[in-house]
């Protein structure tokens, strides 16, 4: 780690003015991610706004039609929430597999979709339910949040304040595990929701994507047959020592299938 | 109460559970200082020249140092503590290993310079200031690459990066056999690259005493007077009474601790030239490329059967990966602890074996759990299990035709081992049963009904552990003895302190050794206190590895304990005005026979600390004694496991549904610590079999495994529930009939696991899988060996 300044202030107001002041400023979330990359010294930051003393940032609401998770509600509060298990069980779920305990009673929703990972989980219930994410200045849909690898729509002193979630009539994740970091190679996402099919899938890819063939082959027949002959191009995907892109492009339609059986 | 035999819970678990622990990392000295150790980020590469000044300008920084530093101070290379000779007679190539480098990097880790500061922040901000001048070079990174004509040369030292060419058995017996075969079988494997990975990173203070000249180095080490010796001696030439080496509670080994590192030799050395302590700790990213990684064979095999499935020779060949440097003891692993092991279980008439070493531009390679034994069990059980199948036979019956018989004892392989005893029909039985061998058919059936391709797999093992005789090591290129040394220290009021050579890092020694003590001595546990770890308080000895404590280090025990008797007998004579011939000790008494007349131990302890009463003319006073036990033989553990798998047809994906495993380590001392440590080797074989991958990048040399992201280790849900047992038969020459147990979970898991993979396979037509078989690797296989079962 190199030398930084911390800060924890109580206001939305306040982080901003520390963010405004401060050109090479961080927001820190649980800090699972941006721990590591400090200790690593691949980032050096000269303030680091912890976003933990600002209690509007934290907690579950039940809006009817929808749930609304505050940025910084622990994955650890989502698994357990009986408002998730109750209206979106299959987050619960998702939340269930991220990384481990320790990981889970920590790190938080905000700070895992602003960072995009490729291979995290959240980025594929966010967009398979079609959820919007609010921040500081706008709401934006999940469709246009994510747009690359480790990149979203967000401004540097842009903070994602929460995040929209409808409650879908089904959904399930079935997520395939890198075998050593326990991140997604390949997770997928199906939900059906009275607009129709969404299948989002993470972990294969740059950056969480839908099917649109598999979401029209769905709408027409929500059955794991319906999607069993859709291939996917393995173009694009990500390739590496744990799996390439065949076995990624592969691992789609098996946990797409799985997903669909899941959603019962 | 006799408490050998029962589960006495590990007395030193209170003080790990609880954070009470002194790891070295713990331990802070008045003044200390951080050390920061820059490191090559090259796999190969000239040094130019490197350009301190800016980093010893840095703020809070006392000295940098490098390779030029150390050399020109007179500070010799690391040793290498076994030296073994080529076919032709030659020694092995010995290059140089410099503490840190001098002219020339070899490896991505290889240490380029020290940073020693206030804070290790300090320290590592100003290594980013020291420049070095690299003229990168071409790597040899695989180990049968690196043998080819205009390979890239990592030592000049070693032509062709050959290290030695070796051979063991007789290759005209085997040449022979092999002509009048009905059968021979044939397989070429490998044997994954492992990194060691102990949940304690390695550290090191060194302190220098500038009143009395003296060293102190604190370190994380299985062996404090090995490093001693080989530092004091080879690297900084200190002598031994003026270098006391520290090795206090260490978080496990796995023999990744044994060698003596040049990080040890840094802190030690710059201690003495800034007259302050200087404290180094391996961040977990530098355990992975500077902590000496084990296996990565290249094997060619070849068994000759006869017409009734009889094992008549067995050819093996192969090509050992050394890494860029001899470690410690890393000559010996691909030779005599893997050649010897070659009979396995097995009759085999005929055995031929030779090695070829190899230099490569990667981390120093040298013992890790099994160290050799798990690589000649994976070779041997891979073929056994071939040959069945290719024979058409049972596998445990084509097994049960080559065990050597149980009334065969003592047994002499063909590779230089006889063995004590055993009784490997037995085990094997033990186990089938324990596991419904013979329902297993069914089983594979309902599997296929949920998608699931089912195998079972069987590997019997032989391990030689106890490393020794010292007289037939030495003959085998050892440069050190391998007895072991302990003292055993009556205090006046008859609570015992038992001084031991050996090391513990999680094998229990305090709870094993004690129950030791305690029953022979007749004395509750609470009143016996082992330690160990520390040269200026246990007499010398060799430490801990190759599952040697119980077998070499207890012995030592149970020799000084009986010298105490002895002497106590004598006591007990005169305070009881008996013969000595008439005094016996039983349940922590002298008694006089068939008389009620006795005396405890402590009250003959106390007469010996307090002499007022006391044969003084025939006996020193104190009850203290020291026994070093050097044993006539190895111990030979032997085993039968057998692993149930289900593969995922869709993904590829691999589940240990079941897996049995029956030893036989001699007497057990404690149930509980040996099946603690069967679960861990279990643990560690299972995840070589099927997780641990370590990858360099073939052309950068960049370690691709680097961190827990990338290198899979194996964690609690990737394993079943285990289903132990036993069937013991006893060592015959130590006292104890005690064999050992550390090491047998990592030696038979990895063939029991790839041999159950292969027969879930087998219905497709596969003959082999190399380790660790990953989702992706079994999923191409069955896509590949699909294709044609479509098509029929
Ligand atoms: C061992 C381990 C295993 C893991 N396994 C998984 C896994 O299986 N699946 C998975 O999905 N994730 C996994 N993670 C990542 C984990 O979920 C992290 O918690 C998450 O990626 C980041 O959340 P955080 O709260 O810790 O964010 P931080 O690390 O604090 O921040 C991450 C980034 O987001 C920014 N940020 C944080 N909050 C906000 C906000 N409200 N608005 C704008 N920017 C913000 C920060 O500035 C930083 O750049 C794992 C992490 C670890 C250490």
């Amino acid at each position: 780690m190199y030398e930084f300044n911390y800060h924890q202030p109580t206001s939305l107001d306040e982080v901003a003015r520390l963010l405004g002041a401060n050109e090479e400023a961080k927001i820190v979330a649980g800090g699972m991610t941006l721990v590591p990359t400090l200790k690593f010294r691949l980032a050096k930051p000269s303030d680091l706004v912890d976003l933990v003393g600002i209690s509007s940032l934290r907690g579950i609401t039940d809006a009817g039609d929808a749930l609304v998770i505050g940025a910084m509600t622990r994955h650890a509060e989502v698994e357990r929430s009986p408002l998730v298990k109750q209206g979106i069980p299959a987050l619960a779920a998702l939340a269930h597999v991220i990384g481990d305990p320790a990981v889970r009673n920590r790190g938080t929703i905000g700070g895992s979709i602003s960072n995009n990972d490729p291979a995290a989980d959240y980025p594929a219930a966010v967009v398979g339910l079609g959820g919007t994410v609010q921040t500081t200045r706008r709401e934006i849909a999940a469709d246009n949040f994510f747009t690359g690898m480790f990149e979203t729509a967000l401004d540097r002193t842009e903070i994602v304040t929460a995040v929209r979630l409808p409650k879908p009539q089904a959904a399930c994740y079935m997520k395939f595990k890198n075998p050593a970091s326990r991140y997604a190679i390949v997770g997928v996402f199906v939900a059906r929701t009275g607009g129709g099919v969404r299948v989002a899938v993470t972990g294969a890819g740059p950056c969480v994507f839908r099917v649109p063939e598999m979401e029209a082959a769905l709408a027409r027949s929500f059955t794991p047959d319906a999607i069993k002959d859709i291939a996917i191009p393995q173009d694009g995907l990500n390739s590496d020592i744990h799996a390439s892109a065949e076995y990624r492009a592969h691992l789609v339609g098996v946990m797409a299938r799985r997903a669909v059986a899941g959603c019962g | 109460m006799a408490t050998i035999g029962t589960p006495v819970r590990r007395r030193e678990d209170f003080r790990f559970l609880t954070g009470g622990g002194t790891y070295t990392d713990d331990i802070n000295r008045p003044g200390q200082l951080y050390a920061y150790i820059l490191r090559s980020q090259h796999a190969h590469a000239r040094i130019g020249g490197i350009d301190t000044a800016p980093a010893q300008r840095s703020s809070g920084v006392v000295a940098v140092y490098t390779g030029q530093d150390m050399t020109a101070d007179g500070v010799g290379g690391l040793p290498c503590g076994w030296q073994i000779h080529s076919k032709d007679g030659s020694p092995m190539a010995e290059p140089p290993h410099p503490v840190l480098a001098v002219d020339r990097v070899r490896y991505v880790g290889d240490p380029v310079a020290v940073v020693i500061a206030d804070t290790l922040a300090l320290a590592r901000d100003a290594a980013e200031l020291v420049n070095v001048n690299y003229a990168e070079e071409p790597a040899a990174i695989d180990p049968v690459a690196a043998l080819q004509p205009g390979a890239p040369q990592v030592n000049s030292e070693a032509s062709g990066n050959l290290c030695y060419d070796w051979q063991l058995g007789d290759l005209a017996a085997v040449e022979s056999a092999f002509a009048k075969a009905t059968r021979i079988v044939r397989l070429d494997l490998a044997n994954n690259r492992l990194v060691p990975n102990a949940m304690e990173p390695r550290a090191a203070i060194g302190e220098f005493n500038r009143a009395t000249g003296e060293y102190t180095l604190y370190t994380t080490s299985q062996n404090p007077h090995v490093i001693r010796l080989l530092m004091g001696a080879f690297v900084l030439h200190i002598p031994e009474a003026r270098l006391r080496v520290v090795a206090p509670d260490v978080g496990g080994g796995f023999g990744s601790k044994i060698y003596h590192y040049p990080e040890e030799a840094i802190v030690t050395w710059a201690a003495g030239k800034v007259h302050r302590p200087v404290k180094w700790t391996a961040e977990r990213s530098e355990s992975f490329i500077s902590d000496a990684h084990g296996r990565d064979h290249v094997t060619h095999v070849e068994l000759a059967l006869d017409a009734q499935g009889k094992f008549l020779a067995l050819k093996v060949s192969t090509v050992a990966n050394l890494g860029a440097y001899l470690s410690t003891f890393a000559p010996a692993i691909p030779t005599y602890l893997y050649g010897t092991l070659l009979a396995g279980t097995y009759t085999t008439p005929a055995i031929y074996c030779e090695t070829k070493a190899v230099f490569t531009n990667t981390v120093p390679i040298d013992a890790y759990r099994g160290a050799g034994r798990p690589e000649a069990t994976f070779v041997l059980e891979r073929i056994v299990d071939l040959a069945a199948d290719e024979i058409g036979m049972d596998p445990a019956e084509l097994r049960r035709r080559n065990f050597i018989p149980k009334d065969a004892y003592p047994y002499q392989t063909p590779v230089a081992l006889q063995y004590d005893s055993g009784d490997y029909a037995a085990t094997l039985e033990l186990a089938l049963k324990a596991a419904d061998y013979q329902g297993f058919e069914s089983r594979r059936r309902e599997a296929m009904g949920r998608g699931k391709l089912r195998g079972i797999g069987i590997a019997t093992y032989i391990e030689a552990c106890g490393i020794a005789p010292s007289a037939v090591v030495g003959s085998l290129g050892a440069r050190a003895g391998l007895y072991e040394s302990a003292e055993v220290r009556v205090h006046p009021t008859g609570s015992v302190s038992v001084l031991t050579g050996t090391h513990s890092h999680g094998q229990g020694h305090e709870t094993t050794f004690s129950q030791l003590v305690a029953d022979t001595f007749g004395i509750p546990i609470d009143n016996v206190e082992i330690v160990h770890g520390d040269t200026d308080k246990i007499p010398y000895g060799m430490g801990t590895y190759g599952s040697r404590s119980i077998a070499v280090g207890g012995t030592a025990i149970v020799k000084a304990m009986d010298k105490v008797i002895a002497k106590g007998r004598k006591i007990a004579a005169h305070l009881l005005e008996a013969a000595e011939a008439d005094v016996e000790f039983k349940d922590g008494k002298f008694t006089v026979a068939g008389t009620d007349r006795s005396r405890t131990l402590g009250e003959v302890a106390l007469t010996a600390y307090v002499p007022h009463n006391y044969p003084i003319d025939e006996l020193e006073p104190g009850l203290d004694e020291t026994a070093f036990y050097d044993p006539k033989n190895f111990t030979f553990p032997s085993g039968a496991y057998i692993a149930e798998v289900e593969i995922d047809l869709e993904t590829g994906q691999v589940a240990v549904v079941n897996f049995t495993a029956s030893d036989d380590f001699g007497r057990i001392i404690n149930p509980l610590i040996v099946a603690g440590q069967v679960h861990g080797g279990l643990a560690q074989g299972i995840g070589q079999a099927l997780l641990e991958g370590c990858v360099y990048d073939k052309a950068s040399g960049q370690l691709l495994t680097g961190s827990y992201n990338d290198y899979a280790m194996p964690r609690a849900d990737d394993l079943p529930t285990f289903a132990l047992s036993t069937n013991t038969t006893l060592c015959t020459h130590n006292p104890l009939g005690v064999k050992g147990c550390g090491e047998a979970g990592a030696i038979g898991a990895p063939a029991a696991i790839t041999n159950a993979l292969v027969d879930a396979l087998k219905p497709l037509g596969v003959r082999h899988l190399d380790m660790p078989a990953t989702s992706e690797k079994l999923w191409r296989t069955i896509q590949q060996h699909r294709a044609p079962i479509a098509a029929e």
